[in-house]
């Protein structure tokens, strides 16, 4: 029977995959757009070597990662295949998951996408959509709530982190080439960071 | 002999920038395309690239040339995931005039610093002759 871990990752490549256009589309606007069918090449590739009865949750995103390194192509390759292999640090050895594991998770991946895309929040990236979801389970989590509370208020603010998105203009990647006319645009990569998000949320409302 | 790799999103850009690049070389044979996706389709692959620096490697370091976008994002992971320890070092380059400048001093037999410097004055050869 497949491991938890690999239906979570199933949920969200599914997402990912269903949302291959919608993505491409935003990133049509202010990019190259290739962020969905990138993304989802990536993702059908990781739905196709994971293997399904692996259960310690290091040794899958660590996989997860490395194959998104390889098969995406786009800098949302390198991004997110570094968020899930920073996501695996402190996670390497453990099959289940704890509301404070959360916290350490979010650190670990936005940390990781930090380093490599030498980013800041407010520049119209991934970041937008993560740090306020971060913020806002780390203050549920303290409060605490249970973990599909800390998940729902995390993906909220990911959700207004989207939003957010279309009123600044980019400074990193392939949209800072349109500066202020990237303004009235959300962001794709804010956008799949929140897709991932709440295919974490569903999945863990579903269990 | 310092190693050169060339990154690109595109493998013919990197077969043709190495194609010019070994004109240069001398007897350095470790100067290594690594552009597009493992199915040839236009992208970036850090896996790939990073046993391109391996096979890169002789001992005396590795320069990178790069493109794009994802094709630095990618070198960079590169980088980090390196098991052995390679003095590899991306050079702040144009990707062409870089790797030919870093092919003439590598097959000097000179160290990294020099290739990487070669590599690195390449940006300033004015076209307006």
């Amino acid at each position: 029977m497949a491991s938890k871990i690999y239906q979570c990752v199933e949920q969200i490549g599914n997402a990912i995959i269903e949302n291959k256009d919608f993505l491409t589309d935003l990133d049509r606007e202010i990019g190259d757009a290739d962020h969905g069918v990138n993304m989802a090449r990536g993702f059908t590739e990781v739905l196709a070597v994971l293997p399904q009865e692996e259960a310690d949750l290091g040794v899958v995103l660590k996989k997860v990662g490395m194959t998104l390194l390889s098969k995406v192509g786009g800098a949302s390759g390198p991004l997110y295949g570094t968020a899930y292999m920073k996501a695996a640090v402190p996670l390497a050895g453990k099959t289940s998951l704890t509301v404070a594991d959360g916290k350490a998770v979010f650190e670990a991946v936005i940390g990781g996408i930090q380093m490599r895309g030498k980013a800041t929040r407010g520049e119209k990236t991934m970041l937008d959509a993560l740090i306020p979801a971060q913020e806002a389970y780390v203050a549920a989590a303290d409060a605490g709530a249970d973990a599909a509370t800390c998940l729902e208020k995390a993906c909220e603010a990911a959700r207004e982190g989207v939003e957010y998105t279309k009123t600044i203009a980019a400074t990193k990647g392939r949209a800072s080439y349109l500066g202020e006319r990237s303004i009235g645009h959300q962001d794709p990569g804010a956008t799949s960071a929140t897709i991932t998000l709440e295919s974490i949320r569903d999945f863990v409302k579903g269990m | 002999m310092v190693g050169i790799v060339v990154v690109s999103h595109s493998k013919k850009v990197a077969e043709g920038v190495v194609e010019l690049a070994a004109q240069m070389a001398g007897a350095n044979d470790h100067i290594i395309p690594c552009g597009g996706m493992e199915d040839g389709s236009i992208g970036t692959d850090a896996v790939r690239i990073m046993e391109a620096i391996s096979d890169a490697n002789t001992g005396d370091g590795v320069a990178i040339l790069v493109d794009l976008g994802s094709g630095i994002l990618s070198t960079q992971t590169a980088l980090d995931l390196l098991e052995e320890p390679i003095d590899a070092r991306i050079a702040d380059a144009p990707i062409l005039e870089g790797a030919v400048a870093a092919a003439a001093e590598a097959g000097q037999g000179t160290s990294l610093d020099a290739v990487i410097g070669a590599a690195e004055e390449a940006r300033t050869f004015s076209k307006n002759l």
